[in-house]
């Protein structure tokens, strides 16, 4: 296993049709450990692309590094080029907190802030001056509680804490915060690893819904979800992205050995 | 090929193999003596390779319960999920062959007439030994992982089908030379057809085996021979 070369194969598709994101030689360093390599890859604009890889690969390092996550870590540290847009995001005149207003982020366990639901979803908006009076306000919460598949859940109880609400309501709680600032970009990371398989299932819809309108990035652990959510998917391995292309592909056929290991559990 | 880190994927993977293995070793023989029960006439061996045809509509069921088991608790992927697919196709052609080598036994049973100095029954021997080749061939692909043997059985099935033509052609001509003779090459039409189909479903079984160790279809120009429904009798 550890002889298997760790080159990357080149997509299949060569190139991505229109990508909302492009990463070109990105690597990231803690301190001396050297966490990403040389990561090429473009993320298309609405749909679904998923990271796959073993504990510790830097597929969730890597997805912090779209919304400037990891800026926030002294030590860490962002080389190359990644692009929004177009726009490099790293671009020193580019303010980090409007860029997370682009790209929104949901984490592994559910975090809605110890506020009512109503504040969760409004408290973005709010901040970014999206609602000129209290009517829009009340319509931009329905709207993204709706969105998120909670709206009909929760209407009656807007004033209950967040924390209130089970794990899977928390979780889609915390989508609707995130799609509440309308952002172009949703980044996942493990969003169903604390929840019932009816909660991700849940999820699930709701990503396969949202990519109309939305580009997702997620990282799963569970292959299947990756199979049945994504249409692209990335494959990494010890920092590096060992193969990436149209997820069917990679699922069915994986042309790198170290892909075929990985996703048919031979990893050692 | 790595294992699996859940060694009873491995077993349940093996066992879906050990018994297509299992029922190929029992086409074969099915093959071998449906043919010799046909040259010596023997009807004792003709029921014998209907019997065992039972055999392979249990083994063929057990493929399917298994496979379903597996996808189940394992949800495979990739080569794994192509193997378990391709193992239940593969049961399924070795179970059709299964059918035609019965019809031949079946036949062999029902008929008491011969023809002396019928050259068509080594032509069938012939072919036969042609099958069983293809038949050893290709499984011995699917036991050996080996896609390169699962091409050269694809490419070489024309044979078989110019060798079923041109016993097609001779049949037809005892049949006018001498009416009397004719339910008895009726009966050698259909086993060699039989025979010829049995050609078939191992070609079937040559992709399969491709697709399954590849992840790609078998491409390209293929040598395909069969031309017997393009023959008018002569009479015409």
């Amino acid at each position: 296993m550890q002889n298997l070369a760790l080159e990357t194969v080149a997509p299949v598709v060569e190139s991505v049709p229109v990508p909302k994101i492009t990463a070109k030689d990105v690597n990231v360093h803690y301190g001396e450990k050297h966490a990403i390599k040389d990561v090429s890859v473009d993320i298309p604009a609405k749909g679904v692309m998923s990271f796959i890889g073993p504990s510790g690969c830097g597929k969730s390092t890597f997805l912090r590094c779209i919304n400037r996550m990891n800026d926030t870590i002294p030590i860490c540290r962002v080389t190359g080029d990644l692009r929004i847009d177009g726009r490099d995001i790293y671009e020193p005149g580019l303010d980090p907190v409007l860029l997370r207003a682009r790209v929104g982020m949901v984490f592994q366990k559910p975090n809605p802030f110890p506020k009512s639901i109503y504040e969760n979803v409004a408290y973005g908006p709010r901040l970014h001056g999206l609602a000129s009076n209290k009517v829009e306000m009340d319509e931009l919460v329905e709207w993204a509680l709706r969105r998120a598949g909670l709206f009909e859940e929760v209407k009656d109880r807007l004033k209950d804490s967040g924390t209130s609400l089970s794990g899977g309501q928390q979780q889609r709680l915390c989508i609707a915060r995130a799609i509440s600032v309308r952002p172009e970009v949703i980044l996942m990371d493990e969003p169903c690893s604390a929840l019932d398989p009816i909660a991700t299932a849940k999820i699930e819809e709701l990503i396969d819904e949202l990519r109309a309108n939305f580009t997702i990035v997620i990282v799963t652990h569970s292959m299947q979800q990756a199979a049945r959510v994504s249409q692209r998917t990335a494959f990494f391995h010890l920092g590096k992205v060992i193969e990436e292309g149209v997820t069917d592909q990679i699922f069915m056929n994986p042309r790198h050995e170290l892909t075929r290991n990985y996703i048919t559990g031979r990893f050692g | 090929m790595t294992n699996h880190t859940v060694k009873a994927f491995d077993e349940e993977l093996g066992a879906l193999t050990h018994k297509v293995n299992e029922m190929g070793g029992i086409a074969e023989a099915m093959l071998v003596e449906a043919v010799d029960a046909l040259v010596k006439g023997d009807k004792v061996k003709a029921e014998s390779v209907v019997r065992r045809d039972k055999s392979l509509d249990v083994l063929q069921q057990e493929i399917e319960d298994m496979a379903i088991v597996l996808i189940a608790k394992r949800q495979p992927m990739a080569q794994d999920l192509r193997h378990v697919m391709g193992t239940v196709r593969i049961a399924g052609d070795i179970e059709r062959i299964g059918d035609l080598f019965k019809n031949i036994g079946k036949r062999v049973r029902a008929t008491d007439a011969t023809m002396v100095g019928n050259r068509t029954l080594s032509g069938i021997q012939n072919m036969s030994r042609m099958v069983q080749e293809q038949l050893k061939m290709v499984l011995d692909s699917f036991s050996q992982n080996r896609p390169d043997l699962a091409r050269e059985v694809w490419l070489h099935d024309g044979e078989i089908d110019a060798l079923h033509n041109s016993l097609f052609r001779e049949l037809l001509t005892y049949m006018m030379e001498d009416p009397r003779a004719i339910t008895y090459c009726a009966h050698l039409l259909f086993i060699a057809k039989n025979i010829e189909r049995v050609g078939d479903h191992a070609t079937n079984i040559a992709e399969t085996v491709h697709l399954i160790e590849t992840g790609e279809p078998l491409t390209g120009p293929r040598p395909k021979a069969d031309e017997t429904h393009y023959t008018k009798g002569k009479a015409e």
